[in-house]
């Protein structure tokens, strides 16, 4: 390290300058005034806080510029606290800047390193706890609490099993079987293909097995699909697919492939699905073929056909796994 | 003696018999602590913190931490007889029938915002002026730690109420979980109490929220004040000031009064901005169903550069052996955040491996005379910017009439080209100021005066610097680059020889430094 003699000396801590109320005793005076002044706006404040809170009902609404229409009751009751809480700071500061000593000071610092003597009594200390512990002679000891310490920590991380059940196959298999029904979401209608004009997105659900009245999210998660309907000549799909669709219509898991976002934007020129999450991008007439973001995947297609009663359902459940990927997915 | 007088007297003996208080008091009330500006950042951090467990308190008073679902029967006409969560029916009772709650509930994002703005400026803060030297280094992984537990509190947050937007962000966590290889899927499950999103994880959240995480933020903020107490402040370079002195004011009462006041100044700003910026509508997002979302779903900003790097990830995916392994989740999503807070938490270790120095530091560098770390700091940061820039750029392109995917392009060659052009352009910008202080010390500043000499010329006249100008110009010390021969002195190899070779090479970019002005420099300007 190169500790050579600095070109330019230290000049030391510059003279203090006092201030005007150091000296003026009317300067002073006027600072405390100052801060009275700032100490009682605080007060103000405070009450501008409670009048608001007992006489501003809740549903008030008053025209502020920027803001627009704005609850009274919050607004005053929010500029009335924050009134309060800051002109006590103000005070204070100013308290402090102008009336209280600002000569500054300077203490010197020590090495935190303990001395030579200390450590040697430390390491003395150290030693001789341990060995009158027997610490180095008594093996078994030793072996046997490195053991039970070990083994106590699994207890913990035993008790945290009940947290859930194991994945199985739930990851596997959604609520779609063969002759599933497609419904509306929300409303549970049955649909019929004119139902849907060309260009029309819909999201379906399978519908509810008889004695069932409720749907729970984590079902919603894996069945929500989206149904689209193009000219049945735009499609761009091979044979096995296109068998999948039933004139024009189209259904694919609304969950994203990459993360399981609904993938809710439908863009009508393009036929194009995006993802609002991270952008991922599927072309509907190629089987939700991605063509930009993240996805990895296409997002699996629901085989269509008509029911005896002219409704659509499925032709079989889907697939492959809707939603994101995990390890135990074997394409 | 007043009656006044008597009574403190009273007290004090009365505690001081029992505790000993007063030897302790009498050493920590002169405690002196420097002044600067950019020292505050901590305290808005320390302050937000306070707000948020006083605001979170008010908060648990009425909401309702259950997935249990019920029909909204409140005074939010749009969303009467929908069915929800309670937990997203409580937050709407909070914003609309408790009298404040929506204050309160605004007061609390602000404040959480706020802390973790707070606490990235504070470290960068410290970054960039070198605080975390020895003997600092624990503090910094506090420090590291902090930020952490501050990102993954505030997600946990923002994920109770249960709105259709944080139960999207909820989903997505999910899904990082579930890319985990071999044990992602089981630790979901366990983690939602079965498939997603189940009736278990905004229950289980919420004591993690408001408990374990405030636990643990509590001691390690504890820890963080009192290794600052015992070590004594930082203080930056200037005329008197040395790495054996501290230079500043009195706790008593002057920082007391200081200190004590900018946290009423920072909960009156805080709640100011709560009182008229509305934030987190979460009435206008409706409830969670994992079958909707709603367009522009953007995180809070501290999780943002995280959405950003996923978004723009390339789609690679792994499929071998009957199991999946998603690269575009994983990179974006665990490794490259981990190397990210791996590398922040040892940088401190990593410098002084670089340069050598085992000594203490006190005294803080300006970020000019260092820099490589100055350089390395903007290198980080632009990285960061470019992801949470990709954040956002669903909004950016709609704002801007912009193609979302030539904005993701910029993102992904961005990210990898425009970092190390920073460290460069970074790098000569500081050893060029280096240069302009050198030239102010030995040729004094422009006075901007013309003057004409008998000879015709014109010339302008500079005006020498103060004596402590010049000197905080100076005192910066400039060690040269380690020397790490590969061949040591006995004429044999160093066993590890790249090792050296690497830190070598690292030790001399380190030394690039425009030589700051020396004796001999000063001899040359009297000679002309």
């Amino acid at each position: 390290m190169a500790h050579e003699i600095e070109a330019i000396q230290d000049p030391g801590i510059p003279a203090h300058v006092h201030r005007k109320a150091d000296s003026d005793p009317k300067e002073a005076a006027k600072a405390e005034r100052q801060v009275a002044i700032l100490f009682s706006l605080s007060a103000v404040g405070t009450i501008l806080f409670i009048v608001s809170y007992i006489a501003i009902p809740q549903d008030v609404f008053v025209f502020v510029p920027i803001m627009g229409d704005t609850n009274a009751h919050q607004l005053f009751l929010g500029l009335g606290l924050a009134l309060s809480l800051f002109f006590i700071g103000m005070g204070a500061i100013h308290w402090a800047k102008t009336l209280m000593p600002d000569n500054e000071v300077t203490v010197q610092r020590h090495e935190f390193k303990s001395s030579d003597e200390d450590r040697k009594e430390f390491v003395k200390t150290a030693k001789d706890g341990a060995a009158a512990a027997g610490l180095g002679r008594r093996s078994l000891i030793k072996r046997s609490l490195g053991l039970s310490l070990g083994l106590v920590g699994l207890s913990p991380l035993l008790l945290l099993r009940d947290l859930g059940p194991l994945p199985g196959d739930s990851l596997l298999k959604t609520s779609w079987k063969a002759g599933t029904r497609l419904v509306t979401d929300p409303g549970d209608r049955p649909i019929k293909p004119e139902d849907l004009e060309v260009g029309a997105v819909a999201q379906v659900l399978p519908a509810m097995l008889p004695g069932q009245d409720h749907r729970s999210l984590s079902d919603i998660g894996k069945d929500a699909v989206l149904l689209i309907r193009l000219r049945p000549e735009d499609f761009n799909l091979d044979a096995e697919r296109l068998s999948w669709t039933h004139e024009g219509i189209i259904a694919f898991s609304k969950i994203c492939s990459h993360m399981g976002c609904a993938v809710a934007l439908y863009e009508q020129q393009t036929k194009h699905l995006l993802c609002p999450c991270h952008q991922s991008t599927f072309d509907v007439t190629r089987a939700a073929k991605v063509l930009f973001g993240p996805a990895a995947r296409p997002l699996p297609q629901l085989a269509l056909t008509l029911d005896a009663d002219g409704y659509l359902v499925a032709k079989q459940p889907f697939s492959e796994p809707v939603g994101p990927s995990f390890w135990e997915r074997s394409s | 003696m007043t009656a006044r007088e008597r009574i403190a007297g009273n007290v004090a003996n009365y505690v001081d018999e029992r505790t000993g208080a007063a030897a302790w008091m009498k050493k920590n009330l002169n405690k002196v602590f420097p002044d600067h500006w950019s020292f505050l950042l901590g305290e808005i951090a320390l302050y937000s913190f306070v707000i948020l467990l006083l605001s979170g308190t008010f908060l648990t008073f009425w909401f309702d931490p259950s997935q249990r679902e019920v029909v909204y029967e409140g005074s939010y006409q749009p969303l009467s007889g929908l069915k929800m969560s309670a937990a997203y029916a409580s937050t709407l009772h909070i914003s609309f029938e408790v009298r404040g709650g929506l204050l309160m509930r605004q007061i609390h994002h602000w404040a959480a915002l706020f802390f973790m703005v707070a606490i990235v400026v504070h470290l960068l803060r410290v970054y960039f002026t070198g605080a975390f030297r020895k003997p600092r280094e624990f503090n910094w992984i506090i420090g590291v730690g902090l930020l952490t537990l501050g990102i993954v509190e505030g997600f946990l947050g923002y994920s109770l109420p249960d709105d259709l937007l944080s139960g999207t962000g909820i989903r997505i966590a999910e899904a990082i979980i579930q890319a985990v290889p071999v044990v992602g899927t089981y630790i979901a499950f366990f983690a939602f109490g079965g498939p997603f999103p189940g009736e278990a994880f905004i229950p289980r959240i919420f004591t993690v929220h408001v408990l374990l995480l405030p636990g643990i933020f509590l001691a390690l903020i504890t820890v963080h004040l009192m290794l600052v107490w015992y070590q004594k402040h930082t203080q930056y370079p200037g005329p008197g000031r040395t790495e054996k002195n501290v230079v500043g004011y009195p706790l008593f009462p002057v920082y007391m009064a200081k200190a004590g006041g900018f946290f009423f100044i920072v909960f009156g700003v805080t709640t100011f901005i709560a009182a008229v910026a509305s934030i987190n509508p979460i009435w206008l997002y409706g409830p969670y169903t994992p079958g909707q979302i709603s367009a522009g779903s953007q995180p809070d900003w501290y999780m943002g550069w995280l959405d950003g790097l996923v978004r723009m990830a390339p789609p690679l995916e792994t499929h071998a052996f009957g199991h999946t392994i998603s690269w575009n989740i994983l990179i974006p999503g665990l490794i490259i955040p981990g190397i990210m807070f791996t590398g922040l938490a040892l940088y401190p270790f990593i410098e002084s491996w670089i340069t050598g120095d085992k000594r203490e530091h006190h005294l803080l560098d300006r970020p000019r005379n260092v820099p490589n770390r100055t350089a390395i700091g903007a290198m980080a940061l632009t990285f960061t910017l470019i992801a949470l820039i990709n954040g956002g750029n669903d909004i950016i392109a709609q704002q801007f009439h912009l193609s979302i995917n030539q904005i993701m392009w910029f993102s992904r060659i961005g990210i990898i080209v425009l970092p190390p052009i920073a460290f460069v352009i970074t790098k000569r910008i500081c050893i060029s100021l280096q240069r302009a202080d050198r030239e102010l010390v030995l040729h004094g500043k422009e006075t901007g005066r013309l003057v004409r000499l008998a000879h015709g010329e014109f010339v302008e006249i500079h005006e020498e610097i103060s004596p402590e100008k010049k000197w905080l110009l100076t005192s910066h010390e400039q060690s040269g680059a380690l020397e790490l021969p590969e061949i040591d002195k006995g004429g044999v190899r160093r066993p590890s020889a790249i090792r050296n070779k690497l830190r070598s090479r690292m030790s001399q970019a380190n030394a690039e430094v425009a030589p700051k002005v020396s004796t001999q420099d000063l001899k040359e300007i009297e000679h002309l």
